[in-house]
């Protein structure tokens, strides 16, 4: 993937505002993420994670602030945007009584893309995530692990070049959680795909990744994963430190 | 917290920025394709669930066989049109019993909407490309679909009641059918968008379906109804549910009722309008709902 200097971020959330009644879920909350990187999301229960999720995917319209993909604003071309990205939402999403094929046929519908198109493509990802041999099997019959390597080619059948992931890891084994993360570490470093990904469990994340830490609707941390970290302190540390605080927006 | 080699992003190469590509299309062909991928999803899931097929024949055959034939006795009806003779009670009933069962299929739809909006897959399809009032439409036409294919089946069984249906009322009716699911599948997805949990689906069935269908012409006609009560006439003439039975009611017999028919298509464009906008991402429910669970400040 080619990126110019200055070019547009895979993901530009800018100053994302949003209250639920007297609540407010989302404060100023400013993330880019640069084409090709792999961003963590890291913030506790309640911090806001699956509303920032929702506004990126266009659940709700943000009341303040703005969000792009690249270069494609959610509020003026929500369908080149839209295009551009894909979702793999905490919610298992798959319809359990169709087959694995069948799901990734209507989530290729919804995209607009012809059936042979769709199929090619549905074979490639398949293979990818290592499920070749269940394309005929309906969903009820997978596991966590393997529903969720679904999701994930799912979320990837239009081709999008930025992927957001809301906690995809929770509730499966060590093994299903290892295999997702080299899944989707695979995609960013051979096909320069973006990420965003949310997540609590720290083995997830790499020293060198972007990560912002968001707390309370507020981003109170952003940097590499090691510069989150003081002196010696583990990620781990540094987020128990950071959350245990009243939230401080970070510059 | 593992310390391993950095994903790095690419080197620079462009210097003019290039939209990103995507593999859908955004026109015409791919809303199509998008349509028939809905309408064909909604098919799966039908024919998947046999007892969901078989509930929804068995309750108008049920009012056919037993509650006309219990009445075909105690209620003649009268000439009216378009009957051009004195007709059975089975005969009367037998278009209300049909447009019933699309009332009940844009309630079921409207019920697995919810469903899909607590279980998430509603998401999926809202994170579509396509401009959301083109998605909801989708939906309308996947759910009409079912209902039409319900409505045929009904008819096909009753045939052998001697109905007196004319071959050409058959076809005549398809338009009437596709409006009247129409109708009843945009009220539906209002309702979809104001029912807030699946639990609270039973004061539907109270408050809509039961209200809908018994203040109607489907079991009675309505000169019937002013006889005993004048404001319950009225009441059953300002219930969309009458005109869309008559609309089928004619249309079976080969005849065009304008009047219903301009009700019906009011309707669809009111309540669709009124679900467009509920859910929309600026102002509609889904952003007031509340949120999801545990994101607070």
């Amino acid at each position: 993937m080619s990126d110019a200097p200055g070019a547009s971020a895979a993901l530009d959330v800018a100053g994302v505002s949003h209250r639920f009644g007297a609540r407010a879920a989302l404060s100023d909350v400013s993330i880019r993420v640069e084409r090709g990187r792999f961003m963590a999301l890291l913030g506790p229960n309640g911090a806001g994670k699956t509303t920032l999720f929702s506004v990126i995917t266009r659940l709700y319209a943000s009341q303040d602030g703005r969000v792009s993909i690249f270069g494609h604003g959610l509020d003026r071309e929500p369908s080149r945007a839209l295009a551009r990205l894909g979702v793999v939402f905490q919610a298992r999403t798959l319809d359990t009584d169709l087959t694995v094929e069948q799901n990734l046929l209507y989530h290729a519908s919804l995209h607009g893309i012809g059936r042979k198109a769709a199929k090619a493509r549905i074979a490639v990802l398949l293979a990818r995530v290592g499920l070749s041999d269940r394309r005929d099997d309906k969903v009820r019959t997978l596991s966590g692990g393997q529903s969720r390597r679904i999701e994930i080619a799912r979320s990837l059948v239009h081709e999008p070049k930025l992927l957001l992931l809301d906690e995809p890891t929770v509730g499966l084994d060590l093994e299903s959680r290892a295999d997702i993360v080299a899944i989707v570490r695979a995609l960013v470093r051979e096909e320069g795909l973006s990420v965003l990904w949310a997540t609590h469990i720290f083995e997830e994340i790499d020293g060198a990744d972007d990560a912002v830490v968001l707390h309370k609707g507020r981003i109170v941390a952003r940097g590499t994963a090691n510069s989150i970290a003081q002196g010696d302190e583990s990620l781990e540390a540094a987020f128990r430190r950071l959350v245990a605080e009243p939230p401080r927006q970070a510059a | 917290m593992t310390k391993t080699v950095a994903t790095t992003p690419s080197t620079a190469a462009a210097s003019i920025e290039k939209p990103v590509p995507h593999l859908g299309r955004l026109d015409a062909i791919g809303y199509l394709i998008c349509l028939g991928g809905i309408v064909r999803r909604e098919l799966l899931r039908f024919f998947n669930q046999k007892e969901r097929f078989f509930s929804a024949l068995v309750r108008p055959l049920v009012w056919l066989f037993i509650f006309a034939a219990g009445f075909r006795n105690t209620l003649g009806v009268s000439i009216e049109p378009p009957y051009q003779t004195y007709v059975l009670y089975e005969v009367y009933v037998v278009p209300g019993l049909a447009v019933m069962i699309q009332l009940f299929n844009g309630m079921q739809s409207s019920l697995s909407m919810v469903y899909d909006r607590e279980v998430g897959s509603m998401k999926v399809l809202l994170t579509s490309p396509y401009p959301r009032w083109l998605l909801l439409l989708a939906k309308l036409i996947a759910g009409v679909t079912v209902s039409v294919v319900q409505a045929y089946a009904f008819l096909a069984i009753a045939w052998f009641w001697d109905l007196d249906i004319p071959a050409i009322g058959y076809v005549a009716a398809l338009p009437a059918f596709i409006a009247s699911g129409l109708m009843l599948g945009a009220i539906g997805l209002l309702l979809s968008s104001m029912v807030k949990q699946l639990e609270n689906f039973a004061s539907v069935m109270n408050f809509v379906i039961f209200p809908m269908f018994f203040a109607s012409s489907a079991l009675y006609p309505l000169w019937r109804i002013r006889e005993s009560s004048e404001t319950l006439y009225m009441i059953c003439m300002a219930n969309p549910f009458s005109h869309a039975v008559q609309l089928v009611r004619f249309a079976l017999y080969g005849q065009f009722e304008p009047i219903a028919c301009a009700v019906v298509v009011g309707t669809t464009i009111a309540f669709f309008t009124l679900a467009v906008i509920a859910y929309d991402p600026g102002r509609g429910i889904m952003a007031r709902r509340g949120g999801p669970a545990g994101d607070t400040a």
